[in-house]
């Protein structure tokens, strides 16, 4: 599973190979193949196109208007003025920011982190197998749960991590984590990371898995220091597996709600974009309004993709860049 | 080899369809043969829970059920716990025309937003005396909406002040009288004791902030109904600024304790349980029942009056919380739900429920009862707080008045009589407007 964003299987590729030979070029062989591929490929397509596409395109619809759920009499057409008012307004900006804060805090750490977990498990042979499975179990609790046992522990209340930690200065029994900004902002963190860092190291391992180990060799034999052949040798060889890691969580940490709507429901200005929109979706019922917000989310997780695939040109399909 | 393998198979093939044929015919047969139609009733989470025995929701749906002789049943739905969360489910349900739910308890301040959005149905006119017979105004006025009765009020819910007796003596307050907050920070102030208020950003906060805006003599909203274009809005006035400087003036000379910003409910009732900062407190009736679960061993020293006055010689307006009964207009079994709502808020139900929940009736009648005068010392306290008690504003667009000025009003401690009043109006304003994210 972990290797799949980067080796993709080989067979599917010859099968779908639209881009070089093209038109006249194709032997009736080969355009017979293509078309094979197309109908193969069609069904999934088309489901895919009904539960993405459809709701993308509703959300895109309803944000032209004023529609609050419990007043649909009043639902009235207001073209980009839901836009208007989200982009003018200070709580979206801050909104923002807190996102992308938390995007590039968690997504530094779990990449540091991620990459020494994936040495490690590179280098050991013996429990394989039981390492990479215990290494994925934070990944694999539910985000909610993870939240909120976060949340317990470091509350005033239920919490040990203020006893655990009381020798620290700053910290004792009494220290309200979720009473500011930054508090808060630490333990949501905190607990993203736990969570996601194996989702990362495992993708590290993939690439780590496909370097060819006479490089490295031939690296210590002519001197070069560990550091060298981490930065000359590993890193620069495994770029295309760091980079679909780094696209990857990016966008999942881009999109970040559970632990924010667990810990502090956006209290002290915590508010992440997704929050945001929940807000005025769910609790507001202002459809219109929910669903610009929604879009304009989309528009930025569009962005990132596009900077890492264009600018640091990020090959999905292939794993090479 | 074929053969004597695929007989099995087909005789395994005819019992299975039998089989679920069979099943598929008795749920019919059962479901129209019995032909009593169960009304599903989202509940509250109250002491009772899910028990039928405990006295709750629960075991009011068991008698009525039985009271009903076959021609329904009741079966409970709990919601979520917090207020917001009951909405936000409610809301989705309601939205959705979800006929799956026929009964739910709401919060007073969710009537005008169901109502308006033509998701409650309407009171049948036969039932509605009975339906608010002998029930506090307040209850009436949350339950009606654009002159039409929406829900029944089943059991009301006022703050008292409590107040330790020594304290007061100590401090030279005279509490047969009215008192009003002035004098509450002062007598705190001086014997080095607390009031505890609800300052967090939550629902609890705004409650507090509506009833010192009504006891200055003001409303949120001036009239109640109207539109979002139409509404004009109370919070720019002297009563708003008297209610401003009442939070300010707690919040300076440091009278709720250290972490006013974060008291609740239940964290204002730990300042008034530990003997160390007791002396005042602002806070629901289930306070009586709770007290001696903390360990409090000088409960003859609790004293209870009414809340306190916002100006003096002004008659304070308690706040009123509860909970209405509604039908839900995509109902199939409306007239069903109506009788159970008649069977649900009997004054011997609300009896019941006020005994052994600690919730106090809607019915004024109840309060004459020998064992709950017994159990409530304070039940004409009670009575008579909710009789003059004041509502929160009754509009459709609640939720976003309440956001709004929860908002701008917190942390306590920056509240300023001369500007947040009026920046919470300008916010209001704006996001009715759709012109402000909230």
């Amino acid at each position: 599973m972990s290797a799949t964003p980067v080796d993709t299987d080989p067979s599917a590729h010859s099968a779908m190979e639209p881009h070089r030979p093209r038109g006249s070029h194709l032997s009736d062989r080969s355009r017979a193949e293509r078309n094979l591929g197309w109908r193969l490929a069609m069904p999934a397509f088309v489901i895919m196109v009904a539960v993405t596409g459809y709701p993308i395109l509703q959300a895109i619809w309803n944000s032209f208007f004023a529609y609050r759920l419990t007043d649909p009499e009043n639902r009235h057409f207001t073209f980009l003025n839901n836009y208007a008012v989200a982009l003018s307004d200070p709580i979206f900006w801050q909104a923002t920011g807190v996102t992308a804060l938390i995007t590039v805090i968690t997504v530094v750490v779990e990449f540091v982190l991620g990459m020494i977990i994936a040495m490690v498990m590179h280098k050991i042979v013996i429990p394989r197998r039981t390492l990479r499975t215990l290494v994925l179990i934070p990944y694999a609790i539910i985000t909610v749960v993870s939240a909120f046992s976060w949340f317990f522990a470091f509350r005033t209340d239920t919490g040990y991590i203020n006893h655990w930690f009381a020798w620290l200065p700053g910290i004792d029994a009494g220290t309200d984590w979720f009473g500011g900004f930054w508090g808060s902002i630490f333990v949501i963190c905190l607990s993203e990371i736990w969570k996601t860092t194996p989702f990362m190291s495992l993708l590290l391992l993939a690439g780590l898995a496909q370097i060819d180990t006479s490089m490295e060799e031939a690296a210590e034999v002519d001197g070069a220091t560990y550091w060298q052949r981490l930065t000359r040798v590993i890193l620069p060889n495994m770029k295309a597996a760091i980079m679909v890691a780094l696209l990857f969580r990016t966008l999942d940490a881009f999109r970040i709600f559970d632990n924010i709507f667990i810990m502090t429901g956006g209290a002290n200005g915590t508010s992440s974009l997704s929050v945001l929109t929940y807000n005025q979706t769910i609790d507001r019922v202002e459809i219109g309004m929910g669903s610009a917000l929604a879009v304009l989310l989309f528009l930025f997780v569009l962005l990132i993709a596009w900077l890492f695939v264009r600018v640091f040109k990020v090959d999905l399909a292939g794993g090479r860049s | 080899m074929a053969s004597p393998n695929r007989k099995p198979r087909t005789v395994a093939m005819v019992a299975t369809l039998a089989t679920v044929a069979g099943l598929a015919l008795s749920a019919c047969t059962a479901a129209a043969g019995s032909g009593a139609p169960v009304l599903t009733w989202y509940i509250n989470p109250d002491g009772g829970g899910s028990d039928p025995t405990k006295g709750g929701q629960a075991q009011l749906a068991k008698e009525c059920t039985e009271a009903a002789q076959g021609r329904y049943s009741v079966k409970i739905q709990l919601l979520p716990n917090s207020a917001s969360d009951q909405r936000q489910q409610l809301l989705r349900r309601l939205a959705a025309k979800d006929a799956g739910m026929d009964l739910m308890s709401m919060d007073p301040v969710f009537v005008a937003e169901f109502a308006q959005a033509g998701f409650l149905a309407p009171v049948p006119a036969a039932d509605a005396d009975t339906m608010t017979r002998d029930a506090v105004k307040p209850a009436v006025q949350a339950s009606t909406w654009k002159d039409r009765l929406v829900a029944a009020p089943m059991w009301a819910n006022t703050q008292v002040l409590w107040y330790r007796r020594s304290v007061a003596r100590a401090a030279g307050l005279d509490m047969s009288k009215p008192v009003t907050w002035d004098q509450l920070i002062a007598a705190a102030k001086s014997q080095h004791k607390t009031i505890g208020v609800q300052a967090r950003r939550y629902e609890g906060y705004m409650v507090w902030i509506n009833a010192l805006i009504e006891g200055a003599g003001g409303h949120i909203i001036e009239n109640p109904g109207a539109s979002a274009d139409d509404l004009e809005f109370g919070l720019d006035s002297q009563a708003g600024r008297e209610a401003a400087a009442v939070i300010q003036k707690v919040a300076q000379e440091g009278v709720a304790g250290p972490a006013m910003s974060s008291l609740d409910e239940t964290g204002a009732l730990d300042l008034f349980s530990n003997d160390a900062t007791s002396g005042f407190l602002v806070n629901w009736p289930y306070v009586w029942a709770a007290l001696p679960g903390k360990n409090v061993n000088w409960i003859d020293d609790v004293g209870w009056a009414r809340y306190p006055q916002t100006v003096e010689g002004k008659e304070s307006r308690p706040p009123f919380g509860g909970i209405e009964l509604g039908v839900n207009a995509a109902s199939r079994h409306q007239a069903e739900a109506w009788d159970a709502v008649k069977c649900i808020i009997t004054p011997e139900h609300q009896t019941l429920y006020m005994k052994s929940t600690g919730n106090p009736a809607a019915n004024k009648t109840v309060y004459d009862d020998p064992e709950i005068r017994k159990q409530f010392p304070m039940a004409d306290l009670i009575r008579e707080s909710l009789d003059g008690g004041a509502p929160r504003p009754i509009t459709q667009y609640y939720g976003d008045v309440s956001s709004a000025i929860q908002r701008v009003f917190s942390p306590p401690d920056s509240v300023d009589p001369a500007t947040t009043p009026a920046q919470a109006q300008d916010l209001i304003e704006s996001v009715l407007k759709g012109e402000a994210l909230l």
